[in-house]
């Protein structure tokens, strides 16, 4: 292993670190990035992958068990009317937000830095975005009349109500995948051709074919790279209103309704900066690992995990002024239900999921105030776990203290999740878990094509004799 | 017609300053069916091979339009026309209501037509070009430029073609068929 040359920012900021560390040529990194998908398939691979697939299983059996049996098999009931699948939806979306966010807004601000992180980001976001999808679907009891929800006629000749949040967001998540997997895909393109070509020259047939089948036939034409960029920043500029949308609208399915603790204005922003919040929770948990495992530390350096750190201060601390909002407002209205509920919120029967989430959410990024801890990928990953946690129970807090204090105090109740609500939220990370590692063995983790863009030597007017000392220090 | 069955000539570079530099003469030199190939998007690199700005913008544009124009229609004729909804002390068609699906279906729209017409615009899926029969080509996804200066250039002459190229720093400077 070559050391690892880190140029310090900081200490000189005229100089900016390297996005590519160790002194790698484009064919370098082609090689880093190409021997992930060739290398024998590690043992350790088949571990997590077996574990995976376990829990899928265990996921398919739950709602097998669901649908055979009714939604009364999970905790919800009067007055919880929303319970973990509600909660395991808005959890799994919001990690849904970080990939497009670094993909598309990152892309607008010009953050080179995106490159390295960005493809597995996007397949974080699509496979978080279908383990979400799960939950609604279920929820819904009787599967089999789902397509009630779309705009198509049924058996009762009534169409949807377009004045429902429940059906912008069909819309909206169903959107939000598509346009995902399409930003994504495009973006694989170049990539699976570099494969494509390593695996023909390698004489791997099968793999050439799968590789060539799904690159279309790609061979870098400057004519196709200028409609192929167009369409990129269109997909871009898209996306990013697009993503704020989509966590504004899961945000009205509470916010619309007059119950105290959701009828909030703040509810679209809170959601969204929540929603950042966690998907650069979770890409912290899977990159840090893949990083470690798959030999990326040149490609995904330090300085991409401070920027992260940082993106998980500023959002941290913007959910916790949210939290604190919420009580000024509640105090502010002068609404009696909104104080109650907040007071019982903080103080109230589930006291202790309140300030889990705050200690998770608000206290555990101020870590990041400290660039030596910024940079310690320890330390990183289990602050990561702690974000995750603590957005769980944010979504938690929200859905199950506003309801279990009904308006009428006869109806008032203690929720308190099954079993089943359990095994079917750990099931979904079998679903995410087996998705994910299939990635990882299988198609380019690291956007080749954009890394090698945003290399020094990547512009038209460099002169190798000219160039500062970049990498070297 | 000699040349009839022929794609077309093409020339390897190892660097992104010399495609750019090779783009900029070939074109001087009066040639115009000249693209590039590269590993990645070389920022600047249509301006030496004078090829003009993508036009997918306007078909996105139109994407769009009908993305607003389906939401509204939709959403006005099954909640206010075929089956009248009073819900929520609204009127059946409430525009405020309609806003977050009428933006979700311009973006769905404008994707499709983004994504689908670019591959439209770049003939793609195609998985047989000519160009595959380059001895090196395999790195154009890797680390290698390739510069290509098709049969149906007024200009194009085999011979003098491959000596214009070799003269300009191209190496493996091959004369392709076309299928």
């Amino acid at each position: 292993m070559t050391t690892i040359h880190v140029v310090d920012e900081q200490e000189n900021p005229l100089q900016r670190a390297p996005l590519v560390e160790g002194g790698h040529d484009f064919a370098g990194v082609t090689n880093i990035v190409a021997n992930v998908a060739e290398q024998k398939t590690p043992r350790g691979w088949y571990l997590l992958f077996g574990i995976s697939l376990m829990l899928l299983a265990n996921l398919g059996a739950m709602i097998g068990y669901l649908v055979w049996t009714g939604v009364g098999v999970w905790g919800n009931n009067n007055p919880v009317g929303w319970g973990w699948p509600i909660v395991d939806f808005v959890f799994w979306i919001g990690i849904g937000h970080a990939g497009t966010l670094i993909s598309a807004i990152l892309f607008l601000f010009r953050q080179k830095w995106r490159t390295s992180i960005n493809r597995a980001s996007e397949a974080m976001t699509i496979f978080a975005v279908m383990a979400a999808g799960v939950f609604p679907a279920i929820h819904v009891g009787r599967i089999w009349v789902i397509y009630w929800v779309f705009p198509i006629p049924n058996q009762m000749a009534v169409w949807p109500n377009f004045k429902s949040p429940l059906l912008w967001d069909v819309f909206a998540v169903s959107t939000y995948f598509t346009v995902s997997l399409l930003f994504w895909y495009v973006g694989l393109i170049p990539d699976l051709a570099t494969f494509r070509d390593r695996a023909a020259k390698a004489g791997r047939k099968v793999a050439a074919f799968a590789y060539g089948f799904f690159s279309f036939g790609w061979h870098g034409s400057n004519r196709h790279w200028l409609n192929y960029e167009k369409a990129y920043l269109i997909l871009a500029g898209l996306s990013t209103p697009l993503v704020l949308s989509v966590h504004s609208i899961v945000s009205f399915d509470f916010a619309v309704s007059n119950v105290p603790g959701w009828h909030t204005t703040i509810f679209p922003p809170y959601f969204v900066a929540g929603a950042i919040f966690s998907g650069f929770g979770m890409v912290l948990t899977l990159m840090i690992p893949a990083r470690k495992w798959l030999n990326l530390h040149h490609l995904i350096t330090l300085n991409h995990l401070d920027n992260i750190a940082k993106v998980l201060l500023l959002t941290g601390t913007l959910v916790g002024y949210a939290y604190g909002m919420e009580f000024f407002i509640a105090w502010y209205s002068a609404s009696e239900y909104e104080g109650f509920c907040f007071l019982n919120r903080a103080s109230g029967p589930y006291w202790w999921a309140y300030w889990i989430m705050v200690s998770c959410n608000v206290i555990s990024p101020q870590f990041f105030w400290f660039r030596s801890l910024r940079r310690n990928p320890m330390v990183l990953f289990i602050i990561s776990i702690f974000v995750n946690i603590g957005m769980w129970f944010e979504r938690f807090v929200i859905t199950v203290t506003s309801l279990h204090r009904d308006f009428l105090p006869s109806s008032w109740d203690y929720f308190t999740p099954t079993l089943v609500d359990i095994l079917t939220f750990v099931g979904s990370f079998g679903l995410f878990f087996t998705l994910f590692l299939l990635f990882c063995r299988f198609l380019p983790v690291i956007a080749l094509s954009e890394v090698k863009g945003v290399m020094p030597e990547a512009d038209p007017h460099h002169h190798p004799e000219h160039t500062p000392q970049e990498g070297h220090s | 017609m000699s040349d009839s069955k022929k794609f077309g000539v093409v020339a390897e570079f190892d660097s992104a300053a010399a495609i750019y530099k090779a783009a900029e003469t070939t074109t001087d030199a009066g040639y115009t069916k000249v693209d590039a190939h590269t590993p990645f998007p070389v920022h600047g690199l249509e301006k030496a091979l004078k090829q003009p700005p993508s036009h997918l913008g306007w078909f996105c544009v139109l994407g769009g339009i009908t993305g607003i124009g389906i939401a509204q229609a939709m959403q006005w004729w099954m909640n206010s026309f075929d089956y009248e909804y009073w819900v929520s002390g609204k009127e059946p068609y409430s525009w405020p209501t309609t806003i977050p699906i009428t933006f979700e279906l311009m973006v769905l729209l404008t994707a499709f037509v983004a994504v689908f017409g670019m591959f439209g615009i770049n003939r793609l899926p195609r998985w047989h070009h000519p160009i595959f029969k380059h001895s090196t080509i395999h790195r154009v996804t890797d680390d290698r430029f390739f510069l290509s200066v098709e049969a149906t250039d007024p200009k194009f002459d085999a011979a003098k073609t491959v000596e214009f190229l070799q003269g300009i720093g191209g190496v493996n400077v091959e004369v392709l068929e076309d299928d």
